[in-house]
């Protein structure tokens, strides 16, 4: 095995989690809310897949577990931010407060405890195929998830007509609600998808990435995530880049160090943030010609009749 | 009239007296930790020492810890227990040397131990354990058991106590196989599984074939294993994240001391001063040697006895510097403790340089 294929698999490892969280943020942002407990999610997601994994030695039910936790602190969020119009970013960070309280308490007791990991796609031959089998037919099933994820929201939010619905709603729910569309019912939705998704990628620390349970072991990424949310502006393909910049960066950071070169490891570890600021920047400047829309983001929706 | 005033000075006095007498029954401990008690490493064996000063103090004393305290912004929790009435408070990360130092200052009468530490006050005491020992042992086995002659070093944050670790480890490869390499990479994290386990992988792929780690979770062991590659176990005893591929642990054991210096501040003779010690007062232990050969069992063996009995030590002179330069000798035939605990260089061989 080339040294190049193997750094490209590992930059896919690091990418996938990002990614899988990035999407779920990026449909709740479309439909006009932001959501700032994904850490919360995705460490439940973690906790209570991990769980269910050493209950049942079932992947796919803890897959299941992982998605469901996610979802389960998803609907509270909606509970008090669309259906009880709270303060979005205080409910957001009470989310994660909470979705870590609540992990470290459902896990405490499968601390120390070991699983296989779950195994990589191989289809005979094609698998086989020097570099390319590898990269293209042998990952885990969630890098595939991931990207399939991808695409179907790019299209479902291009091309559906439920798409347009969300993203009508996120430009402007008042609009929208005077269409007759139901906005909260649409952003619950849209929130609770944000959870699955979040959960997932929770779920994918804990049974593939690093497979065991320990309090903290999301460190941060799902803060990450919304960093690349805020990095894509809303475009599904940016998303996909920022996953893999982020990954890439933190990746080949190591590799590096590992080259004995003598780089600062903080400079370099520091550089996905760097990137994500000057990405910002550039952004802003960009957007403020075409300013209009998004002025309700993150504004919760009273229906006045 | 006088005489009531003097009923009223009394009954204050004595009611002073038994809230005092009432204070000193109950030692209130407290304990900071840099990462989380389930990290099963550094700080999972810092709570077990807590465990067992509960154990042996029972209602003698009340134990509080906080979990996950980030180095750079620990004052706020140390100084949250001083002034909440614990007497007694270990600190145990080497970040929280200037916080625990800044808090002492303004809490004369509350005693500190901080953990891995190179300053005390009168009310400050440092200690810390000689994982180097641990470590050279380690080495050893690495250096017997590599096939591609490249040992793997995943690093927490370079502080003297980790590049004293790395060197020890590689001294104990090149003891015994000359043409081994060691690759170091950093992950700027105590405790960051995910990111541990990538360091792990950049190391495997550049053609680590055993690998050991200076992070607190199993995740390196682990990302090792599921590549078939060796490693060594850190903090505590890791084996069971990988009982095909774990070749020992270096655990550290609190307990004797946190019960030592816990029993110092209930019989009032308590001193600030710095304890360093490893393999002979067993505050270093080492995991059962596994997954080797049975003579590489038996050099591992004999190193240990040999650093227990203080016949052997990793950093025996000449001790040389990068550049080939012999260090100084200020221990008789080794590296005085002090140059261990403050080691800033690596050692002739290790092709990389310290991050700044």
């Amino acid at each position: 095995m080339s040294f190049a294929f193997l750094v490209f698999l590992s930059i896919i490892t690091a990418a996938t989690p990002l990614l899988l969280a990035a999407l779920g943020e990026h449909v709740v942002e479309k439909s006009g809310v932001l959501n700032l407990g994904v850490e919360g999610m995705m460490i439940m997601g973690a906790s209570l897949g991990f769980a269910v994994a050493i209950l049942t030695g079932s992947s796919v039910l803890a897959i299941g577990a992982g998605i469901g936790a996610g979802m389960t602190l998803a609907g509270l969020f909606a509970l008090f931010a669309v259906w009880g119009a709270a303060n979005q970013v205080a409910s957001g960070l009470a989310l994660t407060i909470l979705g870590t309280g609540v992990a470290n308490v459902a896990g405490v007791s499968f601390i120390g405890m070991k699983r296989e990991t779950i195994p990589s796609l191989s289809i005979p031959y094609l698998t086989d195929i020097p570099f390319l089998g590898r990269l293209l037919f042998g990952q885990d099933p969630f890098v595939y998830a991931s990207l399939a994820l991808a695409l179907g929201i790019s299209w479902w939010l291009g091309s559906t007509r439920g798409g347009l619905v969300l993203r009508g709603i996120g430009d402007n729910h008042s609009s929208a609600h005077a269409l007759g569309h139901d906005v909260r019912v649409v952003r619950t939705l849209a929130i609770l998808f944000g959870g699955g998704c979040a959960g997932l990628a929770g779920a994918y620390l804990s049974l593939i990435y690093t497979p065991f349970w320990s309090p903290g072991m999301t460190a941060g990424r799902g803060w990450i995530a919304l960093a690349i949310v805020v990095f894509a502006g809303g475009r599904v393909w940016r998303l996909v880049l920022g996953a893999y910049l982020f990954g890439g960066m933190s990746m080949l950071q190591l590799h590096a160090q590992a080259g004995a070169i003598g780089i600062p490891a903080q400079f370099l570890s520091s550089l996905p943030y760097v990137a994500t600021i000057l990405a910002l920047v550039l952004l802003g400047l960009r957007e403020r010609r075409s300013q209009g829309n998004g002025t309700m983001f993150a504004k919760p929706f009273i229906p006045d009749r | 009239m006088k005489s009531w005033i003097k009923a009223a000075l009394g009954a204050v006095a004595a009611a002073g007296l038994a809230a005092s007498a009432s204070a000193q029954e109950k030692l209130k401990v407290g304990f900071i930790y840099v990462g989380p008690v389930g990290d099963f490493g550094w700080t999972y064996q810092h709570d077990q020492g807590r465990l067992a000063i509960e154990k042996e103090f029972g209602a003698r004393i009340e134990t509080t810890f906080v979990e996950k305290v980030p180095e750079n912004d620990s004052e706020r929790a140390i100084e949250q227990l001083a002034r909440t009435g614990h007497k007694l408070i270990y600190t145990t990360s080497f970040g929280y040397m200037e916080p625990t130092l800044r808090v002492a200052a303004r809490y004369p009468g509350v005693k500190f131990e901080h953990a891995t530490g190179v300053k005390r006050a009168a009310n400050v005491a440092t200690y810390s354990a000689k994982f180097h020992e641990g470590r050279y042992i380690a080495g050893q086995i690495a250096g017997r058991m590599t096939k591609t002659n490249t040992l793997g070093y995943v690093g927490a944050f370079p502080i003297p106590e980790v590049i004293a670790g790395i060197n020890a480890f590689y001294l104990g490869a090149k003891s015994v196989n000359p043409n081994v390499k060691i690759k170091i990479v950093w992950v700027n994290s105590w405790f960051d599984p995910p990111k541990e386990a990538d360091a792990a992988k950049v190391l495997l792929d550049q053609g680590v074939d055993v690998l050991t780690q200076h992070t607190d979770s199993p995740a390196p062991v682990q990302a090792a294993s599921a590549r078939g590659v060796l490693s060594f176990g850190q903090a505590s005893d890791m084996s069971r994240f990988a009982p095909n591929h774990v070749l020992t642990s270096i655990i550290d054991d609190w307990n004797p001391y946190y019960i030592e210096r816990t029993k110092a501040v209930l019989d009032g003779t308590w001193a600030s001063k710095d304890t360093f010690d490893g393999l002979a007062k067993g505050k270093v232990v080492m995991g059962p040697y596994r997954n080797m050969p049975d003579d590489v069992k038996k050099m591992a063996e004999t190193t240990e006895a040999g650093l227990r009995a203080g016949t052997m030590d990793a950093f025996k002179c000449p001790v040389l510097d990068q550049a080939g330069k012999p260090v100084e000798c200020k221990g008789g035939d080794r590296l005085s403790d002090e140059q261990v605990f403050s080691m800033n260089f690596y050692v002739q061989g290790i092709d990389d340089k310290i991050p700044q």
